[in-house]
Protein backbone atom coordinates (compact mmCIF):
# COMPACT_ATOMS: atom_id res chain seq x y z
CA UNK A 1 0.00 0.00 0.00
CA UNK A 2 1.43 3.44 -1.24
CA UNK A 3 -0.81 5.28 1.51
CA UNK A 4 -1.32 3.58 4.59
CA UNK A 5 -3.90 5.76 5.70
CA UNK A 6 -6.68 6.65 3.45
CA UNK A 7 -7.87 9.47 4.57
CA UNK A 8 -4.09 11.31 4.84
CA UNK A 9 -4.13 11.08 0.71
CA UNK A 10 -4.89 14.33 0.40
CA UNK A 11 -2.82 16.15 3.00
CA UNK A 12 0.51 13.71 1.62
CA UNK A 13 -0.09 15.47 -1.86
CA UNK A 14 -1.28 18.50 -1.38
CA UNK A 15 0.56 20.02 2.24
CA UNK A 16 3.44 17.97 3.08
CA UNK A 17 5.79 15.83 0.84
CA UNK A 18 3.44 17.00 -2.16
CA UNK A 19 3.20 20.48 -3.24
CA UNK A 20 3.04 23.07 -0.85
CA UNK A 21 6.38 22.11 0.94
CA UNK A 22 7.75 21.34 -2.60
CA UNK A 23 7.11 24.44 -3.56
CA UNK A 24 8.73 26.28 -1.16
CA UNK A 25 11.50 24.68 -0.39
CA UNK A 26 11.95 24.46 -4.39
CA UNK A 27 11.52 28.40 -4.55
CA UNK A 28 13.99 28.98 -2.03
CA UNK A 29 16.70 26.43 -3.36
CA UNK A 30 16.23 28.69 -7.17
CA UNK A 31 17.02 31.31 -4.59
CA UNK A 32 20.56 29.65 -3.32
CA UNK A 33 21.09 29.39 -6.75
CA UNK A 34 20.52 33.25 -7.75
CA UNK A 35 22.55 34.45 -4.77
CA UNK A 36 25.14 32.07 -5.11
CA UNK A 37 25.88 32.60 -8.83
CA UNK A 38 25.69 36.38 -7.81
CA UNK A 39 28.30 35.82 -5.23
CA UNK A 40 30.46 34.18 -7.58
CA UNK A 41 29.66 37.30 -9.80
CA UNK A 42 30.80 39.94 -7.56
CA UNK A 43 26.80 41.05 -6.79
CA UNK A 44 24.83 41.12 -4.25
CA UNK A 45 21.66 39.39 -5.39
CA UNK A 46 17.89 39.14 -5.05
CA UNK A 47 16.37 38.62 -1.41
CA UNK A 48 15.40 35.38 -0.24
CA UNK A 49 12.02 36.69 -1.34
CA UNK A 50 12.41 36.71 -4.87
CA UNK A 51 11.43 33.59 -6.38
CA UNK A 52 8.12 34.04 -4.45
CA UNK A 53 7.43 37.84 -5.50
CA UNK A 54 7.96 36.22 -9.57
CA UNK A 55 5.69 33.78 -8.87
CA UNK A 56 3.03 35.96 -7.58
CA UNK A 57 3.73 38.45 -10.51
CA UNK A 58 3.21 35.61 -12.82
CA UNK A 59 0.36 34.87 -11.64
CA UNK A 60 -1.05 38.41 -11.53
CA UNK A 61 -0.38 38.61 -15.33
CA UNK A 62 -2.14 37.84 -18.46
CA UNK A 63 -1.88 34.42 -19.77
CA UNK A 64 -2.00 35.06 -24.01
CA UNK A 65 -3.02 32.02 -26.04
CA UNK A 66 -1.47 32.85 -29.18
CA UNK A 67 -4.08 32.29 -32.41
CA UNK A 68 -1.79 29.46 -34.56
CA UNK A 69 -1.00 26.87 -31.53
CA UNK A 70 -3.12 24.15 -30.48
CA UNK A 71 -4.96 25.77 -27.80
CA UNK A 72 -5.66 22.45 -25.45
CA UNK A 73 -2.10 21.13 -25.54
CA UNK A 74 -0.13 24.62 -24.98
CA UNK A 75 -3.06 25.14 -21.90
CA UNK A 76 -2.51 21.56 -20.73
CA UNK A 77 1.22 21.08 -21.42
CA UNK A 78 3.12 22.92 -18.27
CA UNK A 79 0.32 20.78 -15.69
CA UNK A 80 1.80 17.39 -17.24
CA UNK A 81 4.84 17.68 -15.90
CA UNK A 82 3.30 19.74 -12.79
CA UNK A 83 1.26 16.87 -11.34
CA UNK A 84 4.46 14.32 -12.67
CA UNK A 85 7.07 16.47 -9.89
CA UNK A 86 4.69 16.07 -7.47
CA UNK A 87 4.14 12.82 -7.21
CA UNK A 88 7.59 12.07 -7.52
CA UNK A 89 8.37 14.31 -4.61
CA UNK A 90 5.03 12.53 -2.60
CA UNK A 91 6.37 9.06 -3.25
CA UNK A 92 10.36 9.47 -2.36
CA UNK A 93 9.38 11.40 1.05
CA UNK A 94 6.74 8.93 1.68
CA UNK A 95 9.05 6.29 1.17
CA UNK A 96 11.91 8.07 3.24
CA UNK A 97 9.37 8.99 6.21
CA UNK A 98 7.10 5.87 6.43
CA UNK A 99 9.04 3.21 4.53
CA UNK A 100 6.23 0.81 4.65
CA UNK A 101 4.61 2.59 2.26
CA UNK A 102 7.01 1.52 -0.67
CA UNK A 103 5.51 -0.40 -2.93
CA UNK A 104 8.14 -2.88 -4.86
CA UNK A 105 8.66 -1.27 -8.22
CA UNK A 106 8.08 2.36 -7.01
CA UNK A 107 12.12 3.09 -7.84
CA UNK A 108 10.71 2.34 -11.65
CA UNK A 109 7.31 4.57 -11.17
CA UNK A 110 10.02 7.52 -9.97
CA UNK A 111 12.38 7.08 -13.46
CA UNK A 112 9.37 7.23 -15.80
CA UNK A 113 7.72 10.11 -13.46
CA UNK A 114 10.60 11.75 -13.99
CA UNK A 115 10.59 11.69 -17.52
CA UNK A 116 7.67 13.92 -17.97
CA UNK A 117 8.55 17.25 -16.84
CA UNK A 118 10.97 16.76 -20.34
CA UNK A 119 7.93 15.57 -22.44
CA UNK A 120 6.11 18.78 -21.16
CA UNK A 121 8.78 21.06 -22.04
CA UNK A 122 8.80 19.23 -25.80
CA UNK A 123 4.87 19.35 -25.95
CA UNK A 124 4.97 22.96 -24.56
CA UNK A 125 7.56 23.61 -27.61
CA UNK A 126 6.12 22.07 -30.25
CA UNK A 127 2.27 23.09 -29.65
CA UNK A 128 3.28 26.71 -29.33
CA UNK A 129 4.06 27.17 -32.90
CA UNK A 130 6.77 29.40 -32.42
CA UNK A 131 10.32 28.89 -33.94
CA UNK A 132 12.19 29.02 -31.14
CA UNK A 133 9.77 26.67 -29.12
CA UNK A 134 10.20 24.01 -31.79
CA UNK A 135 14.12 24.34 -31.72
CA UNK A 136 14.18 24.06 -28.01
CA UNK A 137 11.73 21.25 -28.06
CA UNK A 138 13.64 19.59 -30.73
CA UNK A 139 16.88 19.89 -28.69
CA UNK A 140 15.39 18.65 -25.42
CA UNK A 141 14.77 15.59 -27.49
CA UNK A 142 18.40 14.96 -28.38
CA UNK A 143 18.79 15.42 -25.27
CA UNK A 144 16.76 13.64 -23.45
CA UNK A 145 17.98 10.65 -25.22
CA UNK A 146 21.26 11.40 -24.08
CA UNK A 147 21.19 11.69 -20.55
CA UNK A 148 18.45 9.64 -19.61
CA UNK A 149 20.07 6.50 -20.95
CA UNK A 150 23.34 7.34 -18.49
CA UNK A 151 20.85 7.56 -15.44
CA UNK A 152 19.11 4.65 -15.97
CA UNK A 153 22.23 2.80 -15.70
CA UNK A 154 23.71 4.56 -12.57
CA UNK A 155 20.04 3.56 -11.01
CA UNK A 156 21.00 0.15 -12.55
CA UNK A 157 24.00 -0.43 -10.52
CA UNK A 158 22.70 0.42 -7.67
CA UNK A 159 20.56 -2.52 -8.11
CA UNK A 160 22.74 -4.83 -9.14
CA UNK A 161 24.61 -3.82 -5.83
CA UNK A 162 21.79 -4.26 -3.33
CA UNK A 163 21.42 -7.72 -4.77
CA UNK A 164 17.71 -6.85 -7.01
CA UNK A 165 16.20 -4.60 -4.65
CA UNK A 166 13.61 -1.91 -6.75
CA UNK A 167 11.72 -0.69 -4.34
CA UNK A 168 12.71 2.75 -2.81
CA UNK A 169 12.17 1.75 0.83
CA UNK A 170 13.49 -1.97 0.46
CA UNK A 171 16.91 0.03 -1.00
CA UNK A 172 16.60 2.33 2.70
CA UNK A 173 16.40 -0.65 4.67
CA UNK A 174 19.76 -2.49 2.79
CA UNK A 175 21.18 1.35 3.12
CA UNK A 176 20.25 1.26 7.22
CA UNK A 177 21.24 -2.33 8.10
CA UNK A 178 24.49 -2.44 5.30
CA UNK A 179 25.47 1.78 5.51
CA UNK A 180 24.95 3.84 2.76
CA UNK A 181 25.39 3.04 -0.70
CA UNK A 182 28.20 5.75 -1.49
CA UNK A 183 30.20 3.21 1.36
CA UNK A 184 29.34 0.26 -0.74
CA UNK A 185 32.59 0.23 -2.96
CA UNK A 186 33.93 1.92 -6.32
CA UNK A 187 30.71 0.97 -8.26
CA UNK A 188 28.73 3.09 -6.32
CA UNK A 189 30.90 6.28 -5.98
CA UNK A 190 30.77 5.46 -10.18
CA UNK A 191 27.17 5.60 -10.42
CA UNK A 192 27.06 8.65 -7.66
CA UNK A 193 29.43 10.80 -10.05
CA UNK A 194 27.40 9.77 -12.68
CA UNK A 195 24.29 10.86 -11.34
CA UNK A 196 25.58 14.31 -10.62
CA UNK A 197 26.62 15.51 -13.52
CA UNK A 198 23.19 14.04 -15.44
CA UNK A 199 22.01 16.68 -12.66
CA UNK A 200 22.39 19.74 -14.59
CA UNK A 201 20.98 18.18 -17.86
CA UNK A 202 17.95 17.37 -16.06
CA UNK A 203 17.08 20.37 -14.61
CA UNK A 204 18.55 22.19 -17.63
CA UNK A 205 20.90 24.58 -16.10
CA UNK A 206 24.10 25.50 -17.82
CA UNK A 207 26.59 23.91 -19.56
CA UNK A 208 23.63 21.89 -20.30
CA UNK A 209 20.88 24.70 -20.89
CA UNK A 210 20.59 23.65 -24.38
CA UNK A 211 17.19 23.53 -25.03
CA UNK A 212 16.93 26.89 -23.43
CA UNK A 213 19.73 28.95 -24.32
CA UNK A 214 18.51 32.11 -23.70
CA UNK A 215 21.26 33.70 -25.99
CA UNK A 216 20.59 31.78 -28.93
CA UNK A 217 16.98 30.55 -28.71
CA UNK A 218 15.23 33.04 -26.42
CA UNK A 219 13.79 30.98 -24.30
CA UNK A 220 13.48 27.95 -26.16
CA UNK A 221 9.95 26.11 -25.46
CA UNK A 222 9.22 28.87 -22.96
CA UNK A 223 9.16 31.35 -25.24
CA UNK A 224 5.17 31.72 -25.73
CA UNK A 225 4.00 30.95 -22.08
CA UNK A 226 3.12 34.19 -20.30
CA UNK A 227 1.20 34.35 -17.46
CA UNK A 228 0.27 31.82 -15.29
CA UNK A 229 1.06 29.07 -17.25
CA UNK A 230 4.91 30.32 -17.27
CA UNK A 231 4.77 30.50 -13.61
CA UNK A 232 3.83 26.48 -13.41
CA UNK A 233 6.85 25.51 -15.77
CA UNK A 234 8.96 27.88 -13.00
CA UNK A 235 7.61 26.11 -10.21
CA UNK A 236 8.36 22.69 -11.84
CA UNK A 237 12.10 23.67 -12.38
CA UNK A 238 12.18 25.14 -8.57
CA UNK A 239 10.15 21.83 -7.30
CA UNK A 240 13.13 19.47 -9.53
CA UNK A 241 15.64 21.29 -8.55
CA UNK A 242 14.84 20.21 -5.07
CA UNK A 243 13.33 16.46 -5.64
CA UNK A 244 16.19 15.14 -8.00
CA UNK A 245 18.81 16.13 -5.56
CA UNK A 246 16.46 13.95 -3.34
CA UNK A 247 16.02 11.47 -4.87
CA UNK A 248 19.51 10.91 -5.98
CA UNK A 249 21.03 10.84 -1.76
CA UNK A 250 17.91 8.70 -0.84
CA UNK A 251 19.16 6.00 -3.70
CA UNK A 252 23.05 6.75 -2.49
CA UNK A 253 23.75 8.22 0.64
CA UNK A 254 20.56 8.03 3.18
CA UNK A 255 21.42 6.65 6.60
CA UNK A 256 19.64 8.52 8.79
CA UNK A 257 18.21 12.14 8.29
CA UNK A 258 20.06 14.05 10.29
CA UNK A 259 20.83 18.11 9.93
CA UNK A 260 23.99 16.24 7.59
CA UNK A 261 21.48 15.18 5.43
CA UNK A 262 20.67 19.02 4.98
CA UNK A 263 24.44 19.73 4.52
CA UNK A 264 24.37 16.87 1.95
CA UNK A 265 21.64 18.26 -0.10
CA UNK A 266 23.18 21.96 0.01
CA UNK A 267 26.06 20.56 -1.09
CA UNK A 268 24.99 18.94 -4.20
CA UNK A 269 23.47 22.23 -5.12
CA UNK A 270 26.51 24.38 -4.70
CA UNK A 271 28.18 21.91 -6.81
CA UNK A 272 25.62 22.25 -9.65
CA UNK A 273 25.91 25.84 -9.38
CA UNK A 274 29.35 26.17 -9.19
CA UNK A 275 29.60 23.99 -12.35
CA UNK A 276 26.68 26.34 -14.04
CA UNK A 277 29.00 29.49 -13.08
CA UNK A 278 32.48 28.02 -14.41
CA UNK A 279 31.30 26.54 -17.59
CA UNK A 280 30.00 27.79 -21.00
CA UNK A 281 26.98 26.18 -22.83
CA UNK A 282 27.78 22.99 -24.82
CA UNK A 283 26.72 22.45 -28.17
CA UNK A 284 23.99 19.74 -28.49
CA UNK A 285 26.46 17.39 -29.95
CA UNK A 286 29.09 18.46 -27.70
CA UNK A 287 26.09 17.13 -25.17
CA UNK A 288 25.69 13.66 -26.75
CA UNK A 289 29.30 12.74 -27.30
CA UNK A 290 30.17 13.56 -23.58
CA UNK A 291 26.89 11.91 -22.61
CA UNK A 292 27.66 9.00 -24.80
CA UNK A 293 31.42 8.23 -25.14
CA UNK A 294 32.67 8.75 -21.60
CA UNK A 295 29.33 8.90 -19.32
CA UNK A 296 28.25 5.72 -20.82
CA UNK A 297 31.66 4.04 -20.71
CA UNK A 298 31.57 5.08 -16.78
CA UNK A 299 28.19 3.88 -16.39
CA UNK A 300 29.10 0.59 -17.71
CA UNK A 301 32.25 0.62 -16.03
CA UNK A 302 29.92 1.14 -12.91
CA UNK A 303 27.62 -2.13 -14.13
CA UNK A 304 30.29 -4.74 -14.03
CA UNK A 305 32.25 -3.68 -10.75
CA UNK A 306 29.08 -4.00 -9.44
CA UNK A 307 28.52 -7.43 -10.92
CA UNK A 308 31.58 -8.59 -9.61
CA UNK A 309 30.78 -7.46 -6.11
CA UNK A 310 32.79 -4.21 -5.93
CA UNK B 1 -5.05 52.00 -28.66
CA UNK B 2 -6.06 52.11 -25.11
CA UNK B 3 -5.05 55.03 -23.07
CA UNK B 4 -3.33 52.90 -20.36
CA UNK B 5 -1.28 50.02 -20.12
CA UNK B 6 -4.56 48.11 -17.53
CA UNK B 7 -2.73 49.26 -14.27
CA UNK B 8 -5.29 47.70 -12.02
CA UNK B 9 -3.02 46.32 -9.56
CA UNK B 10 -3.74 45.14 -6.09
CA UNK B 11 -2.60 42.82 -3.16
CA UNK B 12 0.03 40.31 -3.82
CA UNK B 13 -0.32 40.98 -7.38
CA UNK B 14 1.12 44.55 -6.81
CA UNK B 15 3.63 43.79 -4.38
CA UNK B 16 5.12 40.84 -6.95
CA UNK B 17 4.95 43.51 -9.57
CA UNK B 18 7.12 45.74 -7.88
CA UNK B 19 9.34 43.03 -6.80
CA UNK B 20 10.00 41.13 -9.75
CA UNK B 21 10.07 43.17 -13.12
CA UNK B 22 11.42 41.93 -16.03
CA UNK B 23 12.76 44.28 -18.73
CA UNK B 24 12.52 43.61 -22.36
CA UNK B 25 14.67 45.65 -24.93
CA UNK B 26 13.39 47.40 -27.83
CA UNK B 27 14.96 49.27 -30.55
CA UNK B 28 13.14 51.16 -32.67
CA UNK B 29 15.46 52.88 -34.76
CA UNK B 30 18.14 54.22 -32.28
CA UNK B 31 21.59 55.45 -32.92
CA UNK B 32 22.42 52.27 -30.58
CA UNK B 33 23.70 54.96 -27.89
CA UNK B 34 21.02 54.44 -25.60
CA UNK B 35 20.90 50.59 -25.68
CA UNK B 36 24.78 50.13 -24.85
CA UNK B 37 23.47 52.20 -21.98
CA UNK B 38 20.91 49.88 -21.19
CA UNK B 39 23.27 47.12 -21.20
CA UNK B 40 25.98 48.83 -18.72
CA UNK B 41 22.65 48.91 -16.29
CA UNK B 42 22.32 45.44 -16.75
CA UNK B 43 25.78 44.80 -15.39
CA UNK B 44 27.34 43.30 -12.10
CA UNK B 45 28.45 46.83 -11.40
CA UNK B 46 24.71 48.21 -10.74
CA UNK B 47 23.65 44.55 -9.72
CA UNK B 48 19.87 45.44 -10.92
CA UNK B 49 18.92 41.78 -10.10
CA UNK B 50 18.65 43.24 -6.21
CA UNK B 51 15.43 44.44 -7.28
CA UNK B 52 14.26 41.46 -8.85
CA UNK B 53 14.72 43.35 -12.49
CA UNK B 54 16.01 40.53 -15.09
CA UNK B 55 16.49 40.52 -18.44
CA UNK B 56 14.03 38.91 -20.91
CA UNK B 57 14.66 37.55 -24.12
CA UNK B 58 10.53 37.43 -25.05
CA UNK B 59 7.74 40.07 -24.92
CA UNK B 60 5.60 37.39 -23.34
CA UNK B 61 7.78 37.35 -20.44
CA UNK B 62 8.47 41.14 -20.19
CA UNK B 63 7.13 43.38 -17.11
CA UNK B 64 8.55 46.66 -18.67
CA UNK B 65 9.44 47.37 -22.26
CA UNK B 66 12.17 50.11 -22.90
CA UNK B 67 12.02 51.37 -25.94
CA UNK B 68 15.04 53.49 -27.41
CA UNK B 69 14.90 55.48 -30.66
CA UNK B 70 12.90 57.34 -32.53
CA UNK B 71 9.66 55.45 -34.13
CA UNK B 72 10.80 55.29 -37.69
CA UNK B 73 8.21 54.24 -40.55
CA UNK B 74 9.86 50.94 -40.35
CA UNK B 75 9.71 50.07 -37.02
CA UNK B 76 5.88 51.19 -36.43
CA UNK B 77 4.84 48.17 -37.32
CA UNK B 78 7.49 45.82 -35.27
CA UNK B 79 6.61 48.36 -32.30
CA UNK B 80 2.99 47.56 -32.41
CA UNK B 81 3.49 43.89 -33.12
CA UNK B 82 5.94 44.18 -29.81
CA UNK B 83 3.13 45.74 -27.71
CA UNK B 84 0.12 43.63 -29.02
CA UNK B 85 2.56 40.49 -27.98
CA UNK B 86 3.22 41.98 -24.38
CA UNK B 87 1.41 39.97 -21.30
CA UNK B 88 -0.55 42.94 -19.45
CA UNK B 89 -0.21 44.53 -17.41
CA UNK B 90 2.91 45.79 -18.21
CA UNK B 91 4.80 49.62 -18.05
CA UNK B 92 5.94 51.04 -21.04
CA UNK B 93 9.33 53.35 -20.82
CA UNK B 94 10.75 55.31 -22.55
CA UNK B 95 14.51 55.92 -23.09
CA UNK B 96 16.56 58.85 -24.37
CA UNK B 97 15.55 61.97 -25.84
CA UNK B 98 14.29 60.23 -29.42
CA UNK B 99 11.25 58.22 -28.29
CA UNK B 100 10.15 61.07 -25.59
CA UNK B 101 10.00 64.20 -28.09
CA UNK B 102 11.97 62.86 -30.99
CA UNK B 103 14.88 65.92 -30.56
CA UNK B 104 16.46 66.31 -33.47
CA UNK B 105 14.97 64.31 -35.62
CA UNK B 106 11.42 65.64 -35.35
CA UNK B 107 9.94 66.17 -38.19
CA UNK B 108 12.06 64.39 -40.24
CA UNK B 109 10.13 62.22 -43.00
CA UNK B 110 10.82 58.81 -41.38
CA UNK B 111 9.58 59.94 -38.00
CA UNK B 112 6.25 58.55 -37.47
CA UNK B 113 6.40 60.88 -34.19
CA UNK B 114 7.03 60.54 -30.44
CA UNK B 115 5.90 57.11 -28.79
CA UNK B 116 3.43 59.17 -26.60
CA UNK B 117 1.31 59.11 -29.52
CA UNK B 118 1.48 55.49 -30.78
CA UNK B 119 1.31 53.89 -27.39
CA UNK B 120 0.94 54.73 -23.44
CA UNK B 121 4.13 55.58 -22.35
CA UNK B 122 4.29 55.52 -18.32
CA UNK B 123 7.88 56.91 -17.80
CA UNK B 124 10.01 59.19 -19.52
CA UNK B 125 13.97 59.48 -19.09
CA UNK B 126 15.20 62.02 -21.24
CA UNK B 127 18.88 62.28 -22.02
CA UNK B 128 21.44 61.84 -24.89
CA UNK B 129 22.10 59.08 -23.86
CA UNK B 130 20.74 59.03 -19.97
CA UNK B 131 23.17 57.69 -17.88
CA UNK B 132 22.45 53.78 -15.82
CA UNK B 133 21.72 55.84 -12.88
CA UNK B 134 18.87 58.04 -14.86
CA UNK B 135 17.87 54.37 -16.18
CA UNK B 136 17.28 52.29 -13.02
CA UNK B 137 16.08 55.84 -11.11
CA UNK B 138 13.11 56.16 -14.00
CA UNK B 139 11.89 52.54 -13.48
CA UNK B 140 12.35 52.92 -9.68
CA UNK B 141 9.76 56.18 -10.48
CA UNK B 142 7.64 53.93 -12.40
CA UNK B 143 7.03 50.66 -10.59
CA UNK B 144 6.17 53.45 -7.71
CA UNK B 145 3.38 55.22 -9.61
CA UNK B 146 2.03 51.06 -10.00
Amino acid sequence: MLFPHGAMDFFYFIIFPGFAFTVVVGLLSTWVDRKVSARIQWRVGPPWYQPFADVAKLMGKETIVTERSSRMTFLVAPFIGFAAIILVSTIVWLANIYPGSSFVGDLIVVVYLLYLPSIALIIAGSSSRNPFGALGASREMKLMLAYEVVFLFAIFTVVVKNGGIISLGGILDYQASHGAMLSQGASCIIAFIVALLYMPAKLGIVPFDIPEAETEIIAGPYTEYSGAILAIFKLTKAMLLFTLPIFVLTLFAKTVWTPWTILWYLLILVFIILVKNTNPRVRIDQALKVFWLPMLGLSILGIILAAVGL
Amino acid sequence: MSNSNNHQLSGIKKWGFKKSPWVFHLSTGSCNNCDIEILDALTPRFDIERFGILLVGTPRHADILLVTGIVTVQALPRLLHVYEQTAKPCLVVAVGTCPCTGGIFDGSYHHVGPLDKIIPVDVYIPGCPPKPEAIISGIVKGLAKL
